[in-house]
């Protein structure tokens, strides 16, 4: 794991439920085949209303073109993730590009499975943010001092410190970690 | 202090003698259960972790049941099927409800129970947020992704934190017009979708006890729509019987102590309560029945793990006897068993599926079907700005298929009275003098 994460914010609401992340239709796809997997990234997050993507102008695209998105840090509300148990959703968000996402509460499966499968980072933050940042504000995350400057606003927020699953996110995933364990 | 159903399960599982929220603990998994949806992921990670000749940690405690996407012309549908054949039969599993034979039997979590794979005090996960129903048979049952599945696929183990509890007492008597469905979305709607996360959802009290084992099935169902870790309910002597006709596997009862501690107990006099609805589209709108009355409606829905079981359709089968529906009314048994029941059972001389035929409605093969819209060729799928009354789970943006559709999620008989009139109709009037 990083210590530090660099990138450009994008932003969401309140209850981002699986299906938005990535809607049924291409659950089809195969995870774990080479050839499909790149279809993950290209349809992450398109299920968000026009409207909802991109805050706060919206009508922004987390992935305009192509299979990876030029946002590698989601902010988002409460209740991230909400919804089905698909791995796919935050499997979709790393593949096409994602590493952090911030937001007031999790769902937790989807929290679950961004740290046993070691996807992306899943950091809750002190304050409501998805107000404060916006879409394209340059932000860099300091993951020993759990905090994130917006380089963009010049502004200075802190994140609850990641706890019991930061050892799970620096052994790579879950299998790593059980191994350390000696399960 | 004394620990409550789901910590001593836990504790169980860990092998210790007792736990408490928050403790991280590794568990030993009874039994595991997958789908084609996030089958052949669980299955790479599961192969490319533990390399391509591990075997399952048990092979008859590893139960796939292909459900979502069965009857659509998607080539990779198909071909997620056959990844779960080959894998069954490299395995040797002996519980693969193989679609295309007569072991098909369709939604996972109703079949789950109906096959004998839940027993009470077990630990259960499933690659399937709506796991949860398992609880309605004092379990501990857990939706889970793929990774946790690959490796509870490889060593029969998984690490769980153990939830803080939150306790639902149902006192008094349902009244005739409404459904264990009205009594989850009102739940949900008092603590929000979000209100129980990471949390247990223990429900317990006379209305709870005077269910059915299917209705109880459709309080931990959706416990998930309020964001819980599992929902549960201890089990009594009808548990018991619903289990014992099903399997000869062993269980272990457990009862919550006395002095067992909870994050908060909400309690509910059912009989103040009418028929809800959850309006588009969260699963926590919720709306009386007498608030949303003459809604427009475009299309009406019964079916899925939520609303699609024989409980369902008789519900749905006695406002329909005798009526025509006024909107398109699809009707998509969860089961080949379900469906089998629907042929037999009836009401006067009618048997429920003709009941339904003879209304207009129409009727699809097993599965989840349009619950979670699917394929584009998904039957019931919405591709427009539909207006749908559904017995299913989640309502949220484009859930059936299109973005621009909106659903209510209603009782049966909410979403079979409504089907007729084409609006959000109070199912009274229709269930008079039956």
């Amino acid at each position: 794991m990083k210590d530090i994460i660099r990138g450009k914010a994008f932003v969401l609401g309140n209850d981002i439920d699986t299906d938005q992340i990535i809607p049924a239709k291409y659950l089809s796809y195969d995870p774990s085949n080479p050839e499909e997997k790149k279809y993950f990234g290209k349809y992450a997050l398109f299920g968000v209303p026009e409207g909802q993507s991109g805050l706060p102008s919206g009508d922004i695209r987390f992935v305009s073109e192509g299979y990876s998105s030029e946002y590698n840090i989601i902010i988002g509300g409460r209740n991230f993730g909400c919804g089905s148990s698909r791995e796919h959703a935050p499997f979709a968000i790393e593949v096409a590009g994602g590493e952090v996402v911030i937001a007031e509460s999790f769902a937790r499966i989807f929290f679950r499975n961004c740290v046993n499968g070691g996807y992306i980072v899943p950091y809750e933050a002190v304050e409501k943010l998805n107000d404060k940042v916006e879409t394209g504000d340059d932000l860099e995350i300091d993951l020993t001092t759990d905090t994130v400057k917006n380089l963009t606003k010049n502004e200075e927020y802190s994140l609850n410190p990641l706890g019991d699953i930061k050892a799970i996110l620096e052994a790579g995933d879950v299998f790593e970690y059980a191994k350390k364990m000696g399960i | 202090m004394g620990m409550n159903i789901t910590e001593k399960i836990m504790a169980k599982a860990a092998g210790k003698d007792s736990v408490k929220a928050g403790d991280n603990i590794w568990v030993n998994v009874n039994v595991l259960m997958t789908h084609d949806v996030c089958g052949p992921g669980t299955i790479g990670i599961f192969k490319d972790k533990f390399g391509a000749d591990a075997k399952v940690f048990d092979k008859e405690n590893v139960v796939i049941i292909p459900d979502h996407y069965i009857f659509t012309e998607d080539k990779r549908a198909h071909r997620n099927i056959d990844i779960l054949t080959d894998f069954a039969k490299e395995q040797d599993i002996p519980h693969y409800y193989q679609p295309g034979t007569d072991t098909y039997m369709g939604v996972c979590h109703v079949t789950l129970p109906e096959k004998g794979h839940v027993r009470p005090g077990e630990i259960i996960l499933g690659t399937d947020s709506h796991t949860c129903t398992h609880g309605a048979l004092g379990a501990f049952a857990t939706g889970v992704g793929n990774t946790d599945a690959a490796f509870a696929l490889g060593t029969g183990k998984t690490w769980l934190k153990v939830p803080e509890t939150i306790k639902f007492i149902l006192n008094g008597t349902m009244s005739d017009t409404m459904m264990a469905k009205d009594l989850i979305l009102h739940m949900i709607g008092e603590i929000g979708f979000d209100g129980a996360t990471y949390n247990a959802m223990e429900f317990a009290g006379e209305a709870v006890d005077a269910m059915t084992i299917e209705d109880r099935m459709t309080i931990c169902n959706m416990a998930i729509e309020a964001g819980g870790k599992s929902g549960i309910i201890a089990a009594d002597a009808k548990a018991e019987a619903y289990v014992k006709e099903r399997t000869d596997v062993p269980y272990t009862l457990f009862q919550s102590d006395e002095d067992a501690d909870y994050k908060a107990v909400y309690t509910f006099n059912v009989n103040d309560l009418e028929p809800t609805v959850a309006a588009p589209s969260a699963p926590d709108k919720r709306r009386a029945i007498s608030t949303v009355i003459g809604t427009e409606l475009t299309r009406s829905y019964i079916g899925s793990c939520t609303g699609g079981k024989i409980s369902d359709f008789a519900a749905a089968a006695q406002i329909l006897n005798n009526q025509t529906v006024g909107i398109d009314t699809f009707i998509v048994p969860s089961t080949t068993f379900v469906e089998k029941q629907m042929n037999e059972y009836k009401i006067g001389d009618k048997t429920y599926m003709q009941i339904f035929k003879d209304a207009g409605c129409r009727i699809g093969p097993p599965s989840c079907s349009a619950c979670l819209g699917g394929p584009d060729d998904t039957f019931g799928r919405t591709h427009g700005q539909e207006i749908v009354v559904s017995t299913t789970n989640r309502n949220f943006p484009g859930r059936m298929g299109s973005m621009q559709a909106q659903v209510y999620l209603a009782s049966p008989y909410v979403a079979a009275a409504s089907a007729i009139t084409g609006k959000l109709t109070d199912p009274a009037p229709y269930l008079q003098g039956k």
